[in-house]
């Protein structure tokens, strides 16, 4: 069953880089929601479904929802793909890709040094994740609550659309 | 629940950063940017789970939910700003806006 | 009473930091109060310590004072003292004197001054360091008078600073006296060095012990000193900058550079007379710089047309007589030419401010005329000043001190004939330009009308002056008998050929050409007096005296055009490059960081991810 990990794994990096080919923005955010569909079966099977679940949930769920309802509003139309296609050019993609992959190349070599250790046959239930979660990292949770409070009043009020207008 | 090498997890979460690097540097469209950056908090939670699940605790999955909290707050926040631009600028040009430059 | 010496130098000076920190606070008449009470009281401390000092002899006739330790270090203790005996106690009573009466004339004189306050308190200031400078019984205290003077005469030329030409006058008479001052200083290190004191007493007695007469040591200190008086008195070679210092306030004209501070020289030389008898080829060098300046300056007297050069040209050519005195061993001869100086030359100055006054600020003799009439008192107290200057047979005291003088030039230990003629020639330039002077200010047609008239503080000054310019003669007998007691009396040794009473019937003739000169020229027919200077060669040698013999055009020749021209191309020396080039190479690396502040955000994000790749590899490859 190993082999799930590792499909799994291929349509999430595939998926990734298609979309980051797209000159469509709709389809990229489809690709994105494919790459993180991917991600949240690689979390079940390494035996973490909480977060799996999450990572449907609210990732996918919610995260990626936004961008789609900010696309839709912004209702972009075919002149943005002409002007995405004019700036794909095949040129861009050397130094980002060059850097990209010397920094890849670098974990990759970190990682491989650090020595060969099995992930454990074994779950992390979402019982256990709540009692850590409401115990040593109780701080945390406040914190994360506070973080998105702002997040929401900040969001809020740049996105009021005002007749009089409203400097960012 | 399966036997899989910590290493391939983690060389996982390492393509998927450098992915999300590249389509970072890559694209124009400011929507594009965004999605990279989702792209990299999401390999680095990946990374996080996959420590966790190696020493069968719930770290891990403590963290990436932190990640996932933080990457809300700031999707929210960034595409209100990038309906401001929109309104403002009329264009999603990365490369616009690019006014504080040299002197100021 | 003598314990008061300190008290004569202490209330200038203390007057002088009142007014300084005070003055513009104060009104007028408490400033005028100050200022010349100060130095009145002075005078009358100074008159009451010399009755004391006639009366009751002192051991030694001298009285020392200490006031405190100076300095202690490596075996040199120089301490601050005063030292009174006959010779500064007659400096002091003429100072102090004289000082007054200018003092009073300027509270008149400068009433309508803004820096009323500021005039007195460097006026103050400059007789604090000029007693300070006379009654020094070591050198380095007298070093410190000199300087202090020196500063007083810089700020008070340049006492209107406003305009610029005040200030170079000033700058030109303290860089001229610099160069006299320096020698003085290595004057004082070698005669430190090699006796091992600079009490003045105590150096005259080690130098008499250890230097045998005409050593080199002895020779070069009295050089290095005669350079410093030659600065000070605007001697030859150093006398270009008297003439230029009459951009001053006429009172400080009066008082410092014809009665006080230019004799400062003169008195130096009195004072370490030893060291001057021990070298003679020294003592041959002050008269040769006395008689040669006493000529110059009377023939460049001639050809002046401001009223204050003509009189500052002849304070020179006096203090050359000073110098030639000295030359010649008649040391007291010099101090009393110096006491009949100091009345009738600050009478003369004192007169002119008068005069430039009333006609509102003209200087030009040759606009003046017919003041006569118009000011009878500044006629008469400058006639009598005039006569003194020239000689006038008997009834001046300038006509005794002059032919003491050139009776000594002729017949003391040191003396030449070629010195008596020199002096005899100066006493004729001396009447001629003084004559010159007074029929053309105060005879003749009036030019320029009468605008203003003196007050009593301003006349009373010239009365009394005038009144000391006559009776001086009288003073000749005591005044060289007292001052005997301190400078070794003049020795008739060459009297061969002349006798004192022809020497005096000559200078009595002397004075009657010049007059008679005078007369002619400036008076009976003054065209005649164009139509000489008219004449080519006669055109040539007036244009030549009138700049003071071309030293000026020398000077900037020598010294001050080569100076400005390494000054100019030192402006962009090597060190300076060095500096700017820092400071262009930290330009451009700013300009060149500045490229990377582009405002992309991309270029940013390739930044941070160039700058951890490299971060990580750094933790790769350690």
């Amino acid at each position: 069953m190993e082999l799930a990990f590792y499909i799994a794994a291929a349509v999430a990096i595939i998926s990734t880089a298609l979309m980051l080919r797209d000159v469509n923005v709709v389809h990229a955010l489809l690709y994105l929601i494919v790459s993180l569909l991917a991600v949240a079966v690689v979390f079940y099977v390494i035996g973490a479904p909480f977060v799996a679940a999450l990572e449907v949930i609210i990732y996918a769920g919610a995260i990626v929802v936004l961008f789609v309802f900010v696309v839709m509003m912004l209702n972009l139309g075919e002149q943005a793909m002409t002007q995405e296609k004019g700036w794909l050019t095949p040129g861009i993609w050397f130094g980002p890709t060059l850097l990209a992959g010397v920094l890849l190349c670098e974990v990759a070599y970190l990682v491989v040094q650090g020595g060969g250790a099995q992930l454990e046959a074994g779950m992390v239930t979402p019982k256990q994740v709540g009692i850590v979660l409401f115990g040593p990292y109780l701080i945390g949770v406040e914190l994360a609550s506070m973080l998105l409070l702002a997040g929401l009043v900040g969001a809020y009020h740049l996105g009021v659309r005002t007749t009089k207008r409203m400097d960012v | 629940m399966l036997e899989i090498p910590m290493r391939d997890g983690l060389i996982l979460a390492g393509i998927l950063f450098s992915l999300g690097v590249t389509g970072l540097l890559v694209r124009r469209n400011l929507i594009l940017v965004l999605m990279s950056l989702e792209v990299m908090l999401n390999a680095a939670g990946l990374a996080f789970v996959v420590a966790g699940a190696r020493w069968q605790q719930a770290d891990g999955q403590i963290v990436f939910l932190f990640i996932l909290a933080m990457a809300a707050a700031e999707v929210a926040i960034g595409l209100a700003l990038v309906l401001q631009l929109y309104h403002e600028f009329k264009s999603l040009d990365a490369d616009a806006l690019s006014e504080m430059r040299g002197i100021a | 009473m003598i314990q008061l010496l300190w008290l004569i130098v202490a209330l200038p000076v203390a007057s002088a930091l009142i007014l300084a920190v005070l003055g513009s606070h104060l009104p007028r008449r408490v400033v005028a109060a100050l200022g010349a009470g100060s130095i009145g009281v002075s005078a009358v401390i100074t008159m009451l310590i010399a009755t004391e000092y006639l009366s009751s002899p002192l051991a030694g006739q001298a009285y020392t004072e200490v006031l405190w330790n100076w300095i202690n270090v490596a075996g040199f203790e120089p301490h601050v003292g005063f030292y009174l005996d006959a010779l500064s106690l007659v400096m002091i009573l003429v100072v102090t004197f004289v000082g007054f009466w200018i003092h009073l004339y300027s509270a008149e004189f400068m009433v309508h001054d803004e820096g009323y306050s500021r005039f007195f308190a460097y006026m103050n200031l400059f007789v604090a360091s000029m007693l300070t400078l006379l009654l020094a019984d070591n050198l380095l205290v007298l070093y410190v008078g000199w300087e202090g003077v020196g500063l007083c005469s810089y700020l008070l030329i340049g006492f209107w600073y406003r305009d610029p030409a005040n200030g170079a006058a000033a700058r030109k008479a303290f860089i001229v006296t610099r160069v006299g001052d320096t020698a003085m200083l290595l004057g004082l290190f070698l005669l430190f060095t090699s006796l091992g004191t600079l009490q003045i007493q105590d150096l005259m007695r080690q130098a008499t012990e250890q230097w045998a007469t005409g050593s080199w040591l002895a020779i070069t200190a009295a050089l290095l000193l005669l350079g410093g008086a030659v600065g000070k008195s605007a001697q030859l070679p150093l006398q270009v900058w008297l003439p230029d210092a009459m951009a001053g306030p006429t009172p400080t004209s009066a008082l410092i550079h014809a009665a006080t501070m230019v004799t400062a020289g003169v008195y130096l030389i009195a004072r370490t007379h030893v060291l001057f008898a021990l070298a003679p080829a020294a003592q041959f060098a002050v008269a040769i710089v006395g008689a040669a300046t006493l000529l110059l300056a009377g023939c460049s007297a001639l050809t002046q047309h401001d009223i204050k050069r003509i009189l500052a040209y002849s304070t020179v050519s006096q203090i050359g007589y000073m110098f030639l005195a000295l030359g010649v061993g008649a040391w007291s001869a010099a101090i009393f030419h110096f006491v009949t100086h100091a009345f009738f030359k600050a009478l003369l100055f004192l007169g002119a401010g008068v005069i430039i006054e009333a006609l509102h600020d003209e200087h030009s003799i040759f606009r003046m005329g017919g003041l006569r009439k118009e000011l009878p008192v500044a006629f008469w107290t400058f006639l009598i000043g005039g006569s003194a200057l020239a000689g006038l047979p008997f009834i001046t005291a300038g006509f005794y001190s002059k032919d003491l003088i050139i009776w000594g030039a002729w017949s003391a230990a040191q003396g030449q004939p070629g010195f008596w003629i020199a002096g005899m020639i100066g006493a004729l330039l001396t009447s001629l330009y003084t004559f010159r002077l007074i029929l053309r200010v105060f005879f003749g047609p009036i030019q320029t009308p009468v605008s203003k008239r003196p007050g009593y503080l301003m006349t009373v000054p010239l009365l009394i002056l005038a009144f000391f310019a006559l009776v001086g003669g009288a003073m000749k007998e005591p005044l060289l008998a007292f001052v005997q007691s301190t400078l070794p009396k003049m020795v008739e040794v060459n009297a061969a050929g002349m006798t004192e009473t022809l020497s005096e019937v000559v200078a009595m003739l002397v004075f009657l050409i010049g007059l008679s000169f005078a007369y002619l020229f400036h008076l009976q027919n003054r065209s005649l007096a164009d139509a000489a200077v008219a004449h080519p060669t006669a055109h040539v040698v007036h244009s030549w005296w009138f700049a003071d013999w071309g030293f000026d055009w020398l000077y900037d020749k020598l010294f001050v055009q080569p100076f400005s021209w390494v000054a100019e191309i030192n402006k962009a020396d090597f060190i300076d490059a060095f500096y700017t080039g820092i400071a262009r190479l930290t330009e451009a690396m700013y300009r060149a960081l500045q490229l990377t502040q582009t405002g992309l955000v991309r270029w940013y994000a390739a930044g941070l991810a160039f700058g951890s790749v490299v971060f990580l590899a750094l933790v790769v490859w350690t």
